[in-house]
């Protein structure tokens, strides 16, 4: 049963051009602008019945009792189910963890965790039903922070936690606790001219990707099914959901259908299982999509967090210490809280030289809301304190701001607090140079000749100021996130590659179950393909879990990974393909024997550029097909009472200058340009680069001063779950971002590339709110910034 | 549900005095969000569309007839003359999308106290025409707002136009959102100078359960610039009369905290606008007072 | 209920319409125009956005039944619409002077070949989203293109605060606003240019 709008095969062709380094056009676009890219929401099938979750709408209770006998009772209505109803004993899920049921059992932990799920034959039959249905709660406390959670008498989110981090943490309901200790710091204190402390808050962002969680599965007739899906890790799911459906995953056929952005936020699971198990109960094909409220419930947001910051300097500027604290929400279920603690904690002190470090990170199990992968990923909470603590500490040594960070930046060679070295270029201070070399904005742009052109303005459209209160300010800040899955873990990627001549032409094509979120990737890979293949057509076979795993679109680790096995598999198609030249031609020309051969605009040339042969006269209608796993350097877990380790598989950074003007009376801030530099290794494809690059700003831009999800305190209820009231940025609110590229080759990654797609949201955040206090002359020490705050009526 | 389509006003009275619980439709920016949500589930939409004359608007000698329908682009395109207070909340409504189809019937009925048009009616002074099978009346816009979001219609009652008083001076509306664009006011104010009758008159917005009339700061500055001849000698206003204004504003507010932004911030907020519009109208009257005297 | 109404110039019927459904549900789920995206579902992300008898609107928030006997064009008939103004000659008399040269637009251009996929013709604005790089995940894009195709009718030579207006009503998460920006430049230099 083929579901209509099922993905596309997507074919590009150039005549030679297109290789890496070039700002080829993705090729998904012309099916993106025409609107008939099929995104996991347009997935349609005859007779497909839809699929509704009914939530809970209490935070924390124990369910006293479901009964769904109204809503099955009711026209329309295939399917109720609630846990009893599971098809095996595994009932549980979660990325490290499992400890996120499938339905709720016996207790809520949060506030929309999936209770009961409906399929009916129309949305709102589905909508109706599962509003029949009766749930019973008796309400329990709510555990929302560091206090509640680990007091004498708190109740524990999780009973009976028999996860691998139990052992370490100092109290049941903290998920995972890294500290990190090199040198002394206490010690290094004593040596300290100035010491300048701070306490700072990071507030709770959503990804708020734009297509809303969705898909459609299908049953298939060997009593197995096939899920399209929007997700950032085929196979991650696939792990996860073969245990719950009771099936082998080789029953289960999972189809990327179109992503509308992820950000870390379809790295767990949301609908996956529910629609599977609905199409295997009623054995018609089920289609979930959520709106943009259930959106806010359906998957885990960026941690909140708490930090606690002591840096010291001597008089000449130089830092002889940092000690942090660092305490992140997780909510109620684990995702991927221990991995943020462990880049909060390795990255926590940003990207300077400090010998003397005593840091420590946690993630807390609450009733609050689950929070997981974000964007930055535990490095963006701790950039925004350590850059904030930067400029304390530049102005109680009386240095200028940007000078002081250039003078205690790292660099190659750097020993990282956990003892790793940094072995490839770490251009931090020259990113600060650049960033700052640009040139400035010009003062008040928003003054025309026909008076304040209010758009311009704080305020914008809303015309509260044409001039008044109106200050401007400038802040700098830089940041530090490591590239790719880190801590040991078996970081790799699987490429297929097949080349044959298709129509008089050799042509490539491209496999893997890598999830095109919207960054780049299949643009990447034809790019990388042509350049190692030497053929201007190369295809892209839509993911699916028909070949190994790609590994999470996530960590900045797609163009690196991925494309480092692309890459790999087309060096092993080419020496294939050699050996059939030389097979066929090698007795023609010497050159077959002795030279360094390439292929290269659909020949065979050696490297002095004599041609050989043609391509098409080599495969004439042999086939190559390779399919390889590509892996990164290994890393190594950091020690659980040290954190000394080589974590980390790359860094990536980027540097930040921001200018805005704050109606000073209101607390309405205007960002007028947010200026980025950043070494990308290598560019392989500019014009996605400096995209990725304004995108990531623009994240970091909305976390600054308007975005986030407010968790009412007494109820541990999302107060804010819709686009009326979570807010981001509008082309209004977003500045020209002026972009300066470095390429300092790594000589350990494929083509010298750094994973680029989080660091410009690290810095971005930091450096308006820099701006913002350098305009007002108030600390802030929070995050979002409100118009409250900046009037003290908070 | 039943969706009606009458395709005459009096069909859709007739509609609306059959079944009373029907909600009434127009741009659906507002009941369509709570359909698509689950918030609601009228038992009839009554879709008045179809109604040309809700979507035309009329400049009399007096007032401006509007109707209900007429979207916010056309009032910000073709009223700004006539209703420049109005034509400015516009500007601020939503996006460009939904200025296309919402108007100021669709912010009446709902009469949410953020509602953008309110603090620009109840400045310039305006009534709302409200029609039934029983007969029509007009409803002055202080007396329209009678709880949170609630109004003075009854239950068989439409909305059909608006009358607004046309500018006799300069009017102006600030809203304050913590977006630049597409934003929910956490609190607007409007203000309307009349130099004919001599008289201030302000609106202000999502500060207090309805939108309310800052009626103790309109009264002090209604007397102080007699009391200083402001009217006829066009002085710029003395700062301490322009801050006692603010002060008299922030204080007509009646907030609450929300996850919008906290009573406080309110207050402040609405008495920063009030000070800064009173300032822009009050130069713009002496522009245009010099200008005529120019001319003459 | 039943609904007839035109989409893309062609007539259409939706049947055993549920009265709160919404005109973008019925043309994604009823007349196979998934085109039109469902990012909010409250009118605050514009990623619905259709034109409605030539105007702009969030079509998740028009009731199925406003519709009926009303014209629709979706970003699947924007290629044939563009086309029809173009062939109508300057529709809005307002075809001046540009406000950003071709050369200079050109810059933002990407290298490489424009003509990718299997689409057919494209419509100037659909054109200079691709080449610009505006499109990253793509889910904004149909709605984006819908009024900034709209913007550029009414105002052939916008200045970057227009454009900032006119497509303030329709978010991304993944450009930051920046190529877009550049797009719609693009489309009006080529445009006033007769490219």
């Amino acid at each position: 049963m083929p579901a209509n709008g099922a993905p596309t095969k997507i074919t590009q062709g150039s005549q030679t051009r297109g290789g890496i380094g070039e700002s080829t056009l993705r090729p998904d676009s012309t099916l993106k602008v025409t609107g008939e890219f099929a995104y996991s929401s347009d997935m349609w099938h005859e007779d497909m019945l839809w699929g509704q979750i009914l939530r809970s709408t209490v935070a924390h209770a124990e369910i006293v009792s479901i009964d769904t006998s109204e809503a099955l009772a009711m026209p329309g209505v295939h399917a109720v189910m609630t846990y009893d109803d599971l098809p095996t004993e595994v009932r549980r899920y979660g990325l490290e963890i499992q400890d996120t049921p499938v339905l709720a059992h016996g207790k809520v932990r949060h506030h929309g965790e999936p209770v009961a799920i409906v399929a009916a034959d129309h949305p709102e039959t589905a909508r109706r039903a599962a509003a029949k249905i009766k749930v019973e709660y008796k309400e329990l406390p709510v555990i929302t922070d560091e206090a509640s959670a680990t007091a004498p008498d708190a109740i524990l989110v999780h009973e009976n936690r028999d996860d691998h981090h139990i052992g370490h943490v100092p109290h049941p309901n903290i998920v995972h606790r890294q500290p990190i200790v090199r040198g002394n710091a206490d010690e290094a204190a004593g040596r300290a001219d100035f010491v300048v402390r701070g306490e700072y808050s990071f507030g709770m962002q959503d990804q708020a990707f734009l297509g809303p969680e969705s898909g459609l599965a299908v049953p298939e007739e060997d009593g197995g099914v096939h899920l399209y899906i929007a997700t950032q890790w085929l196979h991650s799911d696939l792990r996860q959901m073969a245990p719950v459906l009771g099936l082998p995953e080789d029953k289960i056929r999972m189809t990327l259908a179109g992503v509308g952005g992820a950000f870390g936020g379809r790295e767990d699971l949301s609908m996956q299982i529910h629609a599977c198990l609905l199409a295997l109960r009623t054995g018609k094909p089920v289609k979930i999509v959520y709106n943009r409220f259930e959106s806010f419930f359906g998957h885990v947001h960026r941690h909140p967090a708490k930090l606690t910051y002591e840096h010291g300097a001597t008089k000449d500027g130089r830092l002889t210490h940092v000690k942090c604290r660092i305490v992140l929400d997780g909510g109620a279920y684990a995702s991927a809280s221990p991995a943020v603690v462990g880049n909060a904690s390795s990255l926590g002190i940003g990207p300077y030289e400090v010998d003397d470090v005593d840091i420590e990170a946690i993630a807390l199990y609450t009733n609050n809301p689950p929070c997981g992968a974000m964007r930055g990923f535990g490095a963006v909470q701790a950039c925004f304190a350590y850059e904030a603590q930067m400029d304390k500490l530049a102005d109680a040594v009386g240095m200028d701001r940007v000078e002081f960070r250039q003078l205690n930046a790292m660099s190659q060679g750097t020993i990282m607090p956990t003892g790793q070295p940094v072995d490839s270029p770490a251009p931090v201070a020259e990113l600060l140079r650049r960033v700052k070399a640009m040139p400035m904005p010009p003062e008040r742009q928003w003054e025309s000749s026909e008076g304040a052109d209010v758009r311009q303005l704080p305020g914008g459209l809303s015309n509260t100021t044409h001039g008044e209160g109106v200050v401007r300010g400038v802040g700098y800040a830089v940041g530090i996130k490591n590239v790719g899955f880190s801590e040991g873990f078996d970081d790799y990627s699987t490429a297929k590659v097949r080349m044959e001549v298709l129509a008089g032409e050799p042509v490539a094509t491209v496999h893997t179950a890598m999830a095109e979120v919207g960054q780049g990737g299949v643009t990447v890979h034809a790019q990388i393909a042509r350049t190692e293949l030497g053929v201007a057509q190369v295809t892209i076979h839509p993911a699916d879990t028909q070949v190994g795993s790609a590994g999470s679109t996530s960590a900045s680790r797609q163009t690196y990974v991925t494309g480092g096995a692309v890459k790999n598999a087309c060096e092993l198609v080419r020496e294939q393909v050699l050996e059939i030249g030389r097979r066929k031609f090698g007795s023609y020309h010497p050159a077959w024997a002795t030279a360094e051969l390439l292929l290269e605009g659909g020949k065979v040339v050696t490297d002095g550029g004599e041609v050989l042969a043609d391509l098409v006269d080599v495969l004439e209608d042999e086939a190559v097909e390779i399919e390889a796993e590509w892996r990164h350097r290994p890393t190594e877990p950091f020690d659980l009472r040290t954190g000394q380790g080589n974590g980390h598989v790359q860094y990536s950074f980027a540097a930040h200058r921001a200018v805005v003007e704050v109606d000073t009376e209101l607390g309405l801030v205007k960002v007028i340009e947010l200026a980025c530099a950043q070494d990308v290794g290598k560019a392989l494809n500019p014009l996605s680069v400096v995209g990725q690059i304004q995108g990531g700003t623009t994240q970091g831009l909305g976390v600054a001063v308007m975005e986030e999800i407010v968790v009412d305190p007494r109820t541990a209820k999302v107060k804010n779950p819709s686009f009326t009231d979570y807010l981001i940025p509008t082309i209004l609110d977003t500045p020209t971002i002026p972009v300066d590229v470095l390429e300092l080759a790594d000589e350990h990654a494929p083509y010298g590339l750094r994973g680029i797609g989080e660091a410009p949201t690290l810095s971005s955040t930091p450096a308006v709110l820099a701006a913002i206090r350098n305009a007002t002359g108030l600390e802030l020490p929070r995050t979002p910034v409100r118009p409250e705050h900046l009037t003290g009526q908070a | 549900m039943d969706f009606l389509r009458p395709a005459s006003w009096e069909e859709a009275l007739a509609a609306k005095a059959e079944h009373p619980t029907a909600v009434p439709i127009a741009g659906g920016t507002d009941v369509m969000v709570e359909i698509n949500f689950d918030h609601r589930r009228p038992e009839y939409l009554l879709d008045l569309n179809r109604i040309g004359d809700l979507y035309e608007w009329e400049v009399g000698e007096e007032s401006v007839r509007l109707g209900a329908s007429v979207p916010y682009t056309r009032i910000m395109e073709n009223l700004r003359a006539e209703l420049p207070g109005l034509a400015l909340a516009s500007h601020t409504v939503a996006s460009p999308q939904i200025r296309n189809r919402g108007g100021v019937g669709g912010n009446l009925g709902t009469a949410s106290p953020a509602g953008d048009a309110h603090p620009a009616l109840l400045a310039a002074g305006a009534e709302v025409e409200v029609e039934s099978v029983r007969g029509s009346r007009r409803i002055p816009i202080d007396e329209f707002y009678t709880g949170v979001k609630r109004n003075a219609l009854a239950a068989d009652e439409l909305i059909r136009a608006v009358h607004v008083k046309k500018a006799d001076g300069p009017q102006q509306f600030s809203k304050v959102g913590t977006r630049n664009a597409m934003v929910i006011a956490v609190c607007a104010f409007g203000i309307a100078l009349h130099p004919e009758t001599r008289t201030v008159r302000t609106g202000i917005g999502s500060a207090a359960p309805t939108p309310v009339r800052a009626r103790a700061a309109e009264e002090f500055l209604d007397a102080a610039l007699e009391e200083g001849g402001f009217w006829d000698n066009g002085k710029i206003i003395t700062p301490s009369v322009a801050k006692q204004f603010a002060e008299l504003c922030s204080a007509a507010c009646n907030p609450i905290d929300d996850v919008r932004g906290t009573a406080s911030y309110r207050r402040h907020a609405v008495g920063v606008m009030a000070r800064r519009t009173l300032t822009w109208t009050w130069e713009s009257y002496r522009g245009t007072r010099r200008t005529s005297e120019g001319a003459a | 209920m039943r609904v007839n109404f035109t989409v893309n110039g062609r007539p259409q019927e939706a049947d055993d319409v549920w009265e709160g459904e919404s005109l973008l549900y019925v043309l994604r789920e009823r007349l196979g125009l998934p085109g039109s995206k469902n990012a909010c579902e409250q009118g605050e992300c514009g990623s619905c956005t259709v034109r409605l008898d030539g105007v702009p609107v969030c079509s998740c928030l028009v009731a199925a039944g406003q519709v009926q006997g009303r014209e629709v064009v979706t970003v699947e008939g924007l290629a044939d619409y563009a086309k029809q103004r173009a062939e109508g000659g300057c529709a809005t008399g307002a075809c001046g002077s540009a406000g950003t040269s071709l050369d200079e637009a050109k810059g933002w251009q990407a290298k490489g070949d424009s003509q990718t996929g299997e689409g057919g013709e494209l419509s100037p604005i659909q054109q200079a989203f691709m080449d610009a790089g505006a499109v990253q995940c793509g889910f904004c894009t149909p709605g984006l293109l819908v009024a900034a195709d709209e913007m550029l009718e009414r105002n052939p030579n916008p200045t970057d605060a227009d454009i900032r207006e006119a497509l303030s009503g329709n978010l991304c998460r993944c450009t930051g606003y920046e190529k877009i920006m550049d797009a719609v430049r693009l489309a009006a230099a080529r445009q006033s240019e007769g490219v």
